[in-house]
């Protein structure tokens, strides 16, 4: 196994394994220890802020959506005056379909991709896998960086003539293809295009130092099958990322090209479009709906898959007991991402697509269900007949396991052709997937931060503040998505700037109510969690090095670990979850802790073997 | 203290089965009866899916309350040293995996016979009553004269209305689905029905109203900003009314402002 660490030249001189204190006699100014660092810890935590902050403008703009469908057209409060002060300060509908774009926009690429693959990837790899950094750590920076044009883009797009894009984050042409057909089909829709290519830049810069620094640089003993299961989301997910992301960078660019050098890839000739001149050409529409979800399919597991494995460790720590079904958690793994290609087509079922097409991707979508339950019921396996601690990392990973359920049970009714007809583009599918990515992702993401955040900073987070943030998140997330349901069997669909236009749903707008004041209270409840992560920065309890008896390689590191990570090269003797083995008194044996044979607590003869 | 958790996510789940189970007394739920044919068929599947879903579910959190409650972490226990077994992920991926190619190819049918086009009415695919262009935001619908087959191109005596889709009830028929700007979708959510509007294509869309009532059409696709207020009605009549309406239809479109006075 190698540990060569081909950047030891340039990062002044630091070796690895060199035995000297790391830091020592390094002294980076502060722009280039905290801003433009090349330190993959620094730019986890710089991605972990950024995107943390980015949740609050997402949530923002979620909560402008929840205001128009249960008060449509009445004054927003604190905001309406200023922003629709001349037009009786209620949200316009051109607002809305901005709002509702720009909150997934923010959310998708902007919160849970870059903090899974951009914050925890960063900080856990070289830590997980007993590396000094990653194999490219200029490139690392880079990735960082380029968010922030992303950042700027998106955010100027809102005071360009006609405002931010609002064709949904999927921005089906024509809508987003030709720019009279609405106000914010012009420079907005094409500064959105832009940003969703410098984030596909930055996601990429991470995806190919993920792949390397994972197969080069794992510590030696640290076989693939010794992973922990972070790693091998982080690995997977680099992966699919490294295969869909360019269809959804050149299909981004077709269509600034349709938009601005006037080719016709997605827009067939003969449209009247508000009047303006018909167009011309022979472009298809489908064509970008099928380029688009080749990306974006698997991107819902790019946005799941890390928390997966996430979620695994903490569920194995707290439960005191090795991870249940090691195995066939990684070729489950591997089962989502290779299906993961091959079921896009289940977004467009009533499409206008060829309908035999209908009938395979129904049966490669509810294949791919069936890897998601057996990781769910490993889960399970993991937690039974184990000694479970109710820390605030392991209450939002159960919290994670009962909402992913919820959300993937939900799926089958999609992955179903027919029942799909009806469903399509209802509240429904609002409930399913906000379901997996907050129900299931953001409460694993709730959870690692609580999990690591002492190996980040060397505090300690407060857990009766978790406790307070988890319990209200929880509370406000389902009464503000679980209804969501009942909302889609009542047909009632998505994107709506009015809902109650139609008399059919009326009835609807009393429950639309109850789930708005939910969602407020779920806004609220994040400011706990931000208080606690920067009082607790300063202010928390210190941590030691392993505060969880932990196994993992990064909980033998300081906390936080200095420059160059650990002071010596880990050596691996085994997995990650060997809590509570009999080789030991202590009901955990770290990864590097070597048992010599007259040490041992009981015979390893006498071991009854399991797995 | 511990229990709590327990509690807490066991009163989460049953919770969850509640608000489900009083949904349709409360009105939150499908908008009355499925008013096809077809649409009593999805229905149908999706209570047969709700029941599979909703076993799971209930199955899964009573494991895992459970498991909350009798592994609760106590001082001095020690976790089972156990890494898995190969019997059990056997059977847990058999048996998802017939259940989940069952719910599958169960419903292929229904599939083929809302989309087949080999699967249509034949009749009523040859004679398809109008044709529903989408545009932002309204639906522009052509019918042929009265007695006459809808041409692919305008005819000088079609019959044209605006968000206002008249069908016989009772039958099978087919519209002509096509789009002049986006994308657009052609929702009748009483019936189950729903269509992209495809610039670009031309899409046969079939519907059987059992009721002669009117029904809402709903735009489904993300169109622009007044994409909320796409709204249209399909009234389903009998074909004797339905007759007279176009008969009607037809003598406003042409009518000229001229009349003999009559009795002169």
């Amino acid at each position: 196994m190698s540990t060569l660490n081909p950047t030891a030249g340039t990062l002044a001189g630091h070796g690895h394994g060199d035995g000297h204190s790391h830091g020592a006699h390094h002294n980076p100014g502060f722009i280039s220890k905290y801003i433009f660092s090349t330190d993959h810890k620094v730019i986890g935590i710089q991605f972990l802020i950024t995107t943390l902050l980015m949740l609050f403008v997402g949530g923002g703009l979620a909560l402008g959506v929840r205001w128009q469908l249960a008060f449509p057209w009445r004054e927003l409060p604190i905001f309406g005056r200023l922003l629709f002060g001349s037009q009786g300060a209620g949200i316009s509908p051109e607002f809305y379909t901005m709002m509702f774009t720009m909150h997934a926009t923010v959310m998708i690429f902007l919160v849970i991709i870059p903090i899974l693959a951009g914050a925890f990837g960063n900080f856990l790899i070289p830590l997980q896998i007993g590396a000094d950094d990653m194999a490219f750590p200029v490139l690392n920076m880079l990735s960082y960086w380029f968010m922030w044009p992303a950042i700027f883009l998106f955010g100027a797009s809102f005071f360009v003539e006609g405002g931010a894009a609002a064709g949904g984050w999927t921005s089906y042409p024509p809508l987003s293809g030709i720019q009279q057909a609405a106000p914010a089909s012009g420079m907005g829709q094409t500064l959105w295009l832009l940003a969703v290519t410098c984030v596909g830049v930055s996601s990429m810069m991470g995806s190919v130092n993920y792949m390397t620094t994972i197969i080069n640089m794992r510590a030696p003993g640290l076989t693939l099958f010794r992973l922990p299961m972070t790693i091998w989301g982080m690995f997977i997910t680099a992966i699919l990322q490294a295969f869909a992301l360019p269809v959804l960078t050149a299909a981004g660019f077709m269509l600034v090209f349709d938009r601005l050098l006037g080719t016709t890839f997605f827009v067939p000739g003969g449209l009247v479009v508000n009047n303006a001149a018909p167009t011309v050409g022979g472009g298809q529409a489908l064509l970008w709906q099928h380029l688009f979800w080749f990306y974006s399919h698997p991107a819902v597991y790019i946005m799941l898959l890390p928390a997966m494995g996430m979620v695994s460790d903490i569920l194995a720590c707290f439960s005191r007991k090795p991870l249940f079904g090691y195995r066939p958690m990684v070729y489950s793994m591997a089962a989502i991402a290779g299906l993961g290609f091959i079921v896009w087509g289940h977004h467009m079922f009533t499409s206008g697509m060829n309908p035999a097409l209908g009938m395979t991707f129904m049966v490669s979508t509810m294949m791919i269900a069936l890897p998601s339950a057996v990781k769910t019921f490993n889960w399970l396996g993991t937690m039974w007949g184990g000694n479970i601690q109710f820390t605030v990392p392991m209450i939002n990973a159960i919290a994670f396991v009962s909402m992913f359920v919820v959300g993937g049970l939900s799926g089958i009714w999609m992955a179903s052709v027919p029942t799909d007809i009806y469903f399509h583009d209802t509240y429904y599918i609002v409930a399913h997937f906000h379901y997996v990515l907050f129900g299931a992702t953001l409460f694993g993401v709730f959870g690692s931060i609580q999990f690591w955040f002492p190996k980040m900073f060397g505090r300690m987070m407060s857990e009766r503040l978790g406790k307070l943030h988890f319990i209200l998140t929880f509370i406000g997330f389902n009464g503000t998505f679980f209804p969501m349901h009942l909302l889609g069997i009542a047909g009632f669909p998505r994107r709506l700037a009015d809902p109650y236009q139609y008399p059919v749903f009326e009835h609807l707008r009393p429950l639309n109510q109850g789930m708005t004041y939910f969602a407020i209270l779920m806004g609220f409840a994040q400011f706990i969690l931000l208080f606690n992560f920067f009082y607790s920065m300063f202010k928390g309890k210190k941590a030691g090095r392993n505060p969880w008896n932990a196994n993992g390689l990064e909980w033998t590191a300081p906390s936080p670990p200095g420059h160059g990570n650990f002071e010596s090269v880990p050596v691996v003797y085994r997995g990650p979850y060997e809590y509570a083995s009999p080789l030991v008194e202590a009901d955990y044996l770290m990864q590097t802790t070597f048992v010599a044979h007259e040490d041992r607590h009981v015979d390893p003869d006498q071991i009854e073997h399991h797995a | 203290m511990n229990r709590f958790w327990c509690l807490f996510f066991v009163a989460s789940a049953v919770l969850a089965v509640v608000v489900f189970s009083i949904g349709p007394a409360c009105g939150w739920w499908f908008p009355g009866v499925a008013a096809s044919p077809l649409g009593q068929q999805i229905d149908d599947l999706f209570y047969l899916i709700l029941a599979i879903t909703g076993v799971t579910f209930i199955g899964v959190h009573a494991v895992l309350g459970y498991i909350l409650w009798k592994f609760t972490g106590k001082d001095g226990k020690r976790a089972d040293f156990q890494h898995g077994s190969h019997t059990l992920e056997v059977v847990w991926s058999i048996v998802p995996a017939g259940v989940l190619l069952f719910i599958a190819l169960y419903q292929m049918d229904v599939w083929a016979a809302f989309r087949m086009k080999s699967r249509f009415d034949q009749e009523a695919l040859a004679n398809p009553i109008a044709e529903v262009t989408a545009r932002q935001f309204e639906w522009r619908i052509r019918y042929p004269a009265p007695g006459k087959v809808l041409q692919d191109t305008p005819q000088p005596d079609d019959l044209y209305t605006v968000n206002d889709l008249h069908a016989p009830a009772g039958k099978p028929v087919v519209i002509k689905l096509r789009s002049e700007d986006v994308l657009h979708s052609f929702f009748l959510p009483h019936l189950r029905v729903k269509q992209d509007a495809v610039p670009g294509l031309v899409i046969p869309v079939w519907f059987e109203a059992n009721e002669p009532k009117a029904y809402d059409l709903v735009c489904a696709e993300l169109c622009g900003w007044g994409h909320y207020k796409m709204r249209g009605q399909l009234t389903a009549q009998p074909q004797a009314d339905f007759d007279a309406y176009m008969q009607k239809l037809k003598e406003t479109q042409f009518d000229d402002g001229f009349k003999e006075a009559a009795g002169e």
